[in-house]
Order: C-alpha cells, then structure tokens, then sequence
C-alpha cells in the first residue's frame, strides 16, 4: 500500500486529470469524450481548499482540511458515526471508479468469500425491509470498511432527519424514495398548490387536489402509503425558516425549479458551516431536470464545490434587446414578450398581470397576434404565448424519476456509508440525457476560491471604466457568473448604491448616472462588494479589471 | 411545439383544452403527433422476482396517458413488496400482486385502461399472449422463468414487438431493447443550434439576387441600413468579394476562413453612435460554422447505404423517402433544404424576405422529393407531409438497430468484452470512465436466479464467475468483474426502491422515444452503476 502521503499525491493528481474533461456547457459536455482537446477546460484549481467558518476564512491544504474536519466529526458521539467518511484521511477505495485495477488487494478478498456476501444485520421490521437491509447493513467490495458499521446503519437512518425542498416533480418522486429507502423523519417544504399542469407526473396528486398545497398533500399520502415513516409538510417559502430550522436536519436534499431557491439555501447552509460545530455541515444533493435532461450533484458545504461556484453552468437565456421588440421584431417570441413588456404596461388591462390567469394569458395572446399579423410573423399561439411568458420548462415522469432517484440514491449512500458516494474527493455532479441514446457524464467540479459564497478571494470583473454605474448594476443580471437582479453595490469605505431602504436609494440614486473611473473614482484592481435581496446573508466581491 | 388550432373566432373560445392542460408539459416535447401515439400503445409488463422496476416503468407511462397496460405477474404480495414497491399497501398482503399493482396504478390517471394477469379465465402467460391482441411493446422483468421468456421471444418474433428486458439488483440494473428489426427515426429533435444549414456556399438564384439587390452599393447605405443588413446577406456579399479576387474559388482552408472572417471584422463600421455593428458581429461569428462545404452526414450515409432484406421494410413509407432523398442527393450533389434561417439582427421585412427566400426553396426541392416518391410503386399512399419531415429533418435522420451482418448474440458478447476489457487496460492514459460490462456478466449470470425460501439459495461466488465464464471465456478472471460478482451477490437479486426508480425512468424515456417514434432511443443496452452514478450503453 501507498503512504497517506503518496496516495493524497496520487488523488490530486488523479483529480487535475479529472478536471481535463469538464467543459463549459452541457452541450460541450456531450462532445467531450470526442472532442475533449478541442474545447474549452474549466480552470484547473489544485491550490489549497479554503474551510470557513461563521465570520472568520483560514486557508490551509486538503491534508489538514481532511484531518482537521474528520477530527471533529468523529469527536462528537451525537454526529451519525457513518456521516463522516469523505473527511477520513484514509480515502482508499473512493478513487476506484476512476482508474484501472490492476493489482488490487480485492483479488485475494473475493476468492477468499466462498458463501454468499456477509450477514445481514436486520431492522426493526426485518420481512418488511429485507431487500434494503442487505444493502444497508452489510459491506460489499466498493464499501470503505472503516467508515461502515452494518450493525447500527438501520438504526442510525431511524434517528435520521432529512429535508425534502419542493414537493413537485422532483419532491414526489424523492418523498416515495426516501420513505422506501428507509428514511423514517422526513420534512418538506413548498409554497405552490396543485395547478392542473402538475398532473401528468406529480404522482402523488390527483384531479381533485387542484388548489390544496402541494407539500400537505404529498405529506399525507406518502405516509399513508408507506407504514411507520413521518412526514411533516411546511407550506411556506424556505427563505420563511431560519438557520435554527435547517440545523436540525442531517441531510437536505433539492427539487426545485428555481436558481433563486437554490442559490438561497446553498448560500444559508454554507454560511451555517462552523468549523467548531459538527452538527453544522449539512450535505447538500440537488437536481434538476428539462424535457429529457437532468442533473444530480452533491454539495458538502465549504468542502466541495457549491451551487454558487457551479452558477455558471446554469446562464440565464440572452434576453431580447428592447429595441428588436420595440420596433423589428422577427419572430413569434418577439410579439409575446412586445405584448407582455410593453403592450400590458401602457394598456393595463388588469390591474396586476397573473400568469396563471387564462383571461390575462389570452390578452397577451391576442396583442401578440394582432402584432405578428402587422409584421407578417407566423407562429404565435396561445401554448407559446404561456410558454414564454412564465418561461415554462417542459417537464415529464420519467426524468423526475431518474434525478430523484439519483438524488435519493446518494442520500442513501451518504446516510450509511454502505458504498461511496457523489462529493468527495473525486465526482460530485452527474448529468444525464435522453435526448439522442442516453448518457450520462459524472464528473468533478472544482471548488473555485474566487466563489462569492464559500470562496476566499474576490472575483474578477471586467468592465469598462467608462461605464455609468447604472450601466455595471445591469450587467449583473445577465452575467453566468452573478445573475443579481437587484443588486446593490458598495466599494471599500463607500455605499455606491442601495435599491433600499428607499432613503437611501434616493441618496445614492445620483450615483447611478456616474462613470466608475472618473466619475466615481473606482480603481482598475479595486474590490466591490454587491448584495441582493434574494441573497440577504451574501455579499458577492468582485475585483474590478478595467479594459 | 404543439400547434394549437387557430381560427376567426375569439381567442377566448380556444384556449387549451382540460386535456391540454394536464399534458401541456409533455406536449411541449412530443406535440399531439406523439401524444397520439401514447394514446393508443398498449404494454404488456410480465413482471417477476422484487417486481418494482416494470412497475416504476409503467407509472412513468400511465402519467402521460399511455392507452392501455396489462400486467402478468404470478406473485402473491408478502411482506418484503410493501418495502419496495410502492404501488402496493397492507390491504394487498395475500392477493394477487397483478390485481393491486393495477389497482394503483390507474389511480394515477382515470383516461388509461389496465388489465391484470394471471385471473379466473386467462391463467397462464400462454394462453394471456394467445388471447390478447398484439401488443405495442412487451416489457419483462428478470428473474422470468426460462420458459416464460422463451414464449415471450417466439411470441415478438412472430408479430414484430420490441421486447424490453430488465434487471434490477443492489445498486445495478441494466436493459436491453430488442427491436424486431431496423428502427428508423425522422422526427429526431436535433439541438436547435445543430440544425442551420444556410448554403451560403452554393446560393440558388433567388438568395444570390435578394444579396446582392441589398449590397450593391453597400458603402453608401445609412448607418441604420448597414447597421441591420442581415448577416447572411453581409456574408454572401463579402464571398462574392472574396471570390472575384481569388480565381472564383471560396474561402476552404481554415486559414483562407479566418482571413476571410477578419475581413469581414474589418468592414463593420466603428464610426456610428454604437462604436459598432451587431450584425456584423454576428456575420463574422457565423464564419467557421456556416462556410461548409454539404457533405452527407453519417447517420444518413448509413440509411443510404443499408440492405433491406425484411419484406415489410421495402413497403414502408420511410424507405421509400428514403430512396427518393437519396435520388435528389446524387443529382444535385446536396440534400433538400430545411428551409430554416436562425434570428439574426435585421429589419422585420428584411428578415422576413430572407426568411421566405428559405421557406420557398426548402418547398421546392420538398415537392421534387414528393413527385419523385409518388411515381415510386406505393409512393401515391404516403402522406406528403410524412415527405415533409423527411425534408426538413434530412440531415438528422437515424437508423437504430440496423443489422450488422449473420453474428450471433453470444459471439458479440465476446467481442464487446474483448474490446471493452482492452479499453479498460488504457483508461489511465485514455481518461475515459471504466467500462460497465462486467455489471451486466455479473447480472447475467443471475439473470434466472428465484429466491428460495430460506433466502440461502444464492449461488456460491464461485459458480457465478463460472456461469461468466461460460459466456466469456476468461472473464471470470477479470477483477472488476469479481467485484461485480460479490456486489451482486449482496443483493441476492433483491431490488432497491431507488435504482428500481431510476432504471424505470429511464426504460419509459426509451419507450416514449419508441412509441412516438421521436428522439433517439438507445442502441441497445443499458447499464446502470448506483454506485458511481452513471451509465453506459453498449449494443450487445
């Protein structure tokens, strides 16, 4: 066997090779196998890895990093035991997907078993769970045997409470798999009710669950359904809880189709990380699916990379210019954003526009027709004029069951170490898609320093300095890397500009119409910091670059 | 993008459907053509052992409003199912597992139909595939008995249903799809990006006039006019240029391309009140991609190129488009036209000109393509907008399960393991993921395997490896699959919930690619490792 020393080597090597792969895009990523040194890489990042606690950042080496978090895991009795592999120093077998095994020890450990796999260490309802039990309770060859213990793995998922966040697609699919899963406290949270739309994959509603909230119902059948596990619906927003909340569970795993939310949680349980609290790391699994596409990944906060540093990924759609929907529109898609961005401003049919309004719908429907006929533009229909308006994601079943069960499948395995899971120290993301054969590629995403959420240093920001500052607070909606919609901006020392309270918006509104060289004395290499109300608990840095 | 009727009467009148509105979701992705499709399949699950993914698979139907499904599954329901599937609850123990799965299943969605098997007239699986009219697909879990499976086989056989196997254990599954003969796909869904095709090497008369009528004196147009020429019209212009001063060649090389983008860079105007063009922006961005010279892509090559020796394909509509395509391609030298022109900065009239432009040639070789198909011997029955499609999705076009020569099932198990076991021998250099066969020898060689009562009857390690064996030679000597072997034999052919799930997404994405004949199914097995979480299609 190696030394720890030559196998944290090897590992870091093994990851740098790893990282060659990852591209920018899910499109590229499709490609990569193929065409891997023709596109762009991600940057390698094998400098040290940053561990931030409440208030205060160190940086020190993975080495130390996996010494010092393993340490405080295993000193406290209350942690699951079985929650604190990844930060074991000894991470032998977790790096064995990825290379060729051409002398392993398993040889001799697999010829040596000539009886059927170990004995199963039986739950509470021993018939009930047999097929589970065999898995959960009992090693086999992938299994790192110092961080399992079949004996107390049923009990340890008995104690366990995990948090479900979204009860649609997604959710109903992971409330049936974790509670299958043996999962016995379970919380979930979800502010929509049931639209008739849900219907065609959100399993656990039907017809005349229209309009009741959707985390109670799902809440409710579920725990009809499967005997003995608790499920405890919240029917509010996640932002409505604070961090006393999220601290009570084990595991939080993610069905949402919203950035914001995720962006949100991820940023609160990055922020509850204290290195001295072992309670305060919280994993993180999230997915995500489109049409016949999807993703699952999982996040150890302030260990592996985050949502933030993954943000790129997900770039918000190039938004239209004003001036094409204002005066040379050219496709259908043009008319209906016409229609709902201007032709409803001037007219207000309504009052306040509802998307979930057929009548509103309609009227945006009939401007926007009335304007391709002007402009002989075909294709506007009632569908599309829906689809663009509240930016509609095609959603079926069958990929909400693949991501969940992805989801549930790594929550399972970080739950009792029966198998090495998604996170560390090798991949962390898997992305799948069905649109052309299937494929899936698994890969790593590095944690980036400059991560405005767990990172330690301020990102780069390249702007002209001849920008107004109205001009920079723009562009941060439509940066892959910032996308703040409502962003307010200070420099060291100075409040540039607040979106509130509405006194100071006043105040500083001036500022807005200023340059960032001249007019407001802003320096090429200069640190700014920017907030957004969505992100109440994070202030993103950036360092200015001047082209 | 599903099509909505439109008319003269109110709009308020013809907003969506009920019906449209539960499945608007999925219509986005299949339209009401696919929807259609769905709505009159009719699957056969033949359900064994655990029995939880054909039922994952079937939830994954019933939700998007599949027609009718029928379930023959001889088990009764005992403890272990209620830990594992959840479509049965304590008021199933003892009956029938068909009667409570169906049971639950319909509750999903009250327009599906469902049957369950074996009952009072129907009780062997037998008599169910004599007395049932032919089903869409058959799906059939393992541990099937032998003889089940073969009756299962003889049967898709004789009436050319795709048969879709699965297995399910631990942390590992895989499928396979056994198609009953060559599958092809038209209506693909190419990544939109993939699909401009705009021939600015070889314009016809009309887009060479409309150009040039817009450039010919391109210096002395306004900022405003020059500021919205659309960047196909910039770039025709500018090939014109290139060609009068170089022997009326285009640029070809990557070099003469990029030449030529700077070029095309250089003549944007910096002067005007945007310190810029757009549109020349994207003119020049458009260069490397959109200056290629037609070539046949591969998938199409394939179709062209392939023997029909099954009777019932010489009558299909497709291969008769096919051959008529593939006509029009020997004598023009190029396919038809999809007719599609990308959003580009330009003036709405402008674009939409150019736009028609398009439209009018991709009609014109579409209907050159029709005459050539109805003066085929059973050409007059099909569909001209079958013909269309076609056209329009030419260069997407993809053969699935075409039949690559007289090899047997077993000689191309050796042969793909032969290769993947070289592959996995150069990962280290390769960087690619390690292949995921020894998943499916390992499942393989329990593919038959009941439970016995006193859960000891799994067999020893020992005889799996030599049951790999026996199907590649040598394999059994191989680590990673020894490690698949023990992996596999801790489940002891017990399922979990999770990977049930994911594999019964995954095998109902495959059948709505099948059923609507849309998007491109896989070709033909599927493995699936939960523990490193990820996949690996391989043609077995």
């Amino acid at each position: 066997m190696p030394s720890l020393k030559e196998q944290l080597k090897l590992r870091i090597e093994s990851e740098v090779q790893t990282q060659i792969h990852v591209g920018r895009s899910f499109a590229m990523r499709l490609e990569t196998r193929a065409y891997s040194d023709l596109h762009g890489t991600n940057e390698v990042n094998s400098g040290p890895l940053s561990l931030k606690g409440r208030g205060n950042a160190i940086s020190i080496s993975p080495r130390e990093q996996l010494q010092a978090v393993s340490a405080h895991w295993s000193s406290n009795p209350s942690f699951p035991s079985n929650l604190q592999p990844h930060l074991r120093p000894n991470i032998t077998t977790q790096s064995q997907h990825h290379q060729p095994l051409p002398s392993r020890p398993y040889h001799l450990h697999i010829t040596a078993i000539t009886m059927s796999a170990g004995p199963v260490h039986p739950s509470s309802e021993p018939a009930r769970w047999k097929y589970l039990d065999r898995i959960r309770t009992r090693p086999g060859p992938f299994t790192t045997p110092e961080m399992f213990s079949g004996e107390t793995s049923a009990e340890a998922m008995d104690k366990m409470k995990i948090l479900v966040i979204g009860a649609g697609g997604l959710g109903c699919e992971l409330l049936k798999n974790l509670a299958l899963s043996g999962f016995k406290n379970i919380h979930v949270i979800d502010m929509d009710t049931i639209d008739i739309s849900n219907l065609n994959r959100q399993f656990l509603f039907r017809q005349s669950d229209v309009g009741k909230f959707k985390a109670e119902v799902a809440a409710a059948f579920v725990e009809k359904r499967v005997k003995g596990v608790k499920i405890t619906p919240h029917n509010c927003k996640i932002q409505d809880f604070d961090e006393d909340f999220y601290m009570q569970f084990q595991i939080v795993v993610c069905g949402l189709d919203s950035i914001e939310a995720r962006r949100w949680i991820n940023a609160t349980l990055v922020n509850m990380v204290d290195e001295t609290v072992e309670d305060s790391y919280k994993p993180l699994i999230d997915g995500g699916t489109e049409g016949f596409k999807g993703q699952a990944r999982v996040i150890l906060p302030t260990i592996t990379s985050c949502l933030e540093c993954q943000l790129d990924m997900h770039a918000p759609r190039a938004a239209v210019p004003l001036c094409t929907l204002a005066s040379i529109p050219r496709q259908p898609e043009h008319c209906i954003e016409w229609a709902h961005v201007i032709a409803w401003d001037k007219e207000k049919p309504f009052p306040q526009l509802d998307k979930d309004d057929p009548e509103h719908i309609t009227w945006l429907y009939q401007k926007a027709l009335l304007r391709a006929k002007e402009f002989n533009i075909s294709g506007v229909t009632y569908s599309l004029t829906q689809g663009v308006v509240k930016n509609i994601i095609p959603a079926i079943a069958a990929t909400n069951s693949v991501i969940a069960a992805a989801c549930c499948n790594e929550a399972l395995k970080i739950a009792t170490n029966c198998a090495p899971y998604l996170g560390y120290p090798e991949n962390n993301y898997m992305m799948y898609s069905g649109n052309d054969s299937i494929y899936t590629y698994t890969f790593k995403h590095e944690k980036k320093d400059d991560c405005p959420v767990c990172g330690v240093s301020a990102r780069e920001l390249a702007v002209d300095p001849k920008w107004t500052l109205q001009e920079l607070v723009d562009s941060f909606a439509a940066r892959p890397e910032a996308q703040l919609k409502k962003p307010s901006v200070r420099a060291e020392g100075k409040t540039l500009y607040m979106q509130s309270p509405p006194s100071l918006e006043e105040q500083t509104r001036p500022n807005l119409e200023k340059t960032l060289a001249e007019g407001l004395g802003l320096m090429d290499g200069q640190e700014i910091g920017v907030t957004d109300p969505a992100f109440a608990t994070v202030s993103f840095k950036f360092r200015l670059k001047f082209t | 993008m599903t099509e909505i009727v439109m008319s003269q009467t109110p709009p308020i009148l013809h907003g969506p459907s009920e019906k449209e509105r539960k499945y608007d979701r999925q219509l986005r992705l299949w339209a009401a053509s696919g929807q259609a499709a769905l709505e009159s399949a009719n699957i056969l699950l033949v359900n064994s052992g655990p029995g939880t993914v054909g039922v994952e698979t079937l939830k994954n139907l019933v939700l998007p409003g599949i027609g009718r499904f029928a379930i023959y599954d001889e088990a009764r329901v005992e403890e272990a199912d209620l830990g594992v599937n959840f479509f049965l609850d304590e008021d199933s123990l003892g009956k029938p597992r068909s009667e409570s799965l169906t049971g639950h299943l319909l509750e999903l969605n009250p327009e599906v139909q469902g049957d369950w098997y074996p009952n009072e007239n129907v009780k062997t699986l037998d008599s169910l595939l004599t007395s049932s009219p032919v089903f869409t697909t058959i799906i059939y879990t393992h541990p099937i008995t032998p003889e089940n499976l073969s009756l299962l086989e003889s049967h898709g056989q004789q009436h050319q249903t795709p048969l879709v196997a699965i297995h399910s254990a631990g942390f590992y599954s895989y499928f396979r799809i056994n198609l009953p003969g060559a599958f092809p796909i038209v209506d693909t869904h190419p990544d939109e990006t993939a699909t401009t095709d705009l021939r600015l090497l070889t314009p016809w008369p009309e887009l060479a006039v409309f150009a040039e009528e817009l450039t010919k004196n391109i210096d002395d147009l306004s900022d405003f006019e020059h500021g919205h020429l659309p960047y196909v019209v910039i770039l025709l212009h500018y090939l014109e240029r290139w060609k009068a001063e170089h022997d009326g060649s285009y640029p070809s090389t990557y070099k003469e391309k990029t030449e030529f983008r700077r070029i095309v860079q250089g003549v944007a105007r910096t002067q005007n009140a945007e310190g810029g063009e757009e549109n020349f922006d994207e003119a020049a961005a458009a260069v490397l991609k959109t200056l290629v010279v037609p070539s046949l892509p591969s998938g199409l090559k394939e179709i062209f190129e392939y023997e029909r020796t099954n009777p019932a394909e010489q009558k299909s509509g497709f291969w008769v488009i096919a051959d008529a395509v593939k006509a029009f391609y020997e004598k023009h030298k190029c396919l038809p036209l999809p007719g599609k022109v990308p959003d580009m900065k330009a003036q709405s009239k402008v674009y939409i000109q150019l736009q028609n432009i398009y439209k009018a040639k991709a009609r014109k070789d579409a209907a050159e393509i029709l005459e050539t198909v109805q003066a085929t011997a059973g050409g007059q029955t099909i569909d001209p907008a079958e013909v269309d499609l076609f056209c329009k999705n030419a260069a997407f076009v993809k053969l699935i399960n075409a039949t690559t020569g007289k090899i047997s099932r077993a000689d191309r198990l050796n042969e793909v393991a032969a290769q993947e076991f070289r592959n996995d021998e150069q990962a280290e250099m390769t960087l690619q993921p390690l292949s995921l066969l020894p998943i499916y020898l390992a499942m393989q060689a329990t593919a038959h395997q009941v439970e016995t009562e006193d859960g000891r009857g799994w067999p020893r390690q020992e005889e799996v490896l030599a049951r790999v064996a026996k199907m590649v030679p040598g394999a059994d000597e191989n680590e990673r699959v020894r490690q698949a072997v023990e992996e596999v034999a801790r489940a002891e052919g017990g399922e979990l919930h999770n990977v049930a799930a994911l594999t019964g997404g995954m095998v109902a994405q495959e059948m709505i690619k099948i059923i609507t004949k849309q998007y491109i199914p896989i070709d033909n097995t599927c493995l699936f490792d939960g523990i490193s979480s990820r996949c690996q299609i391989l043609r077995l």
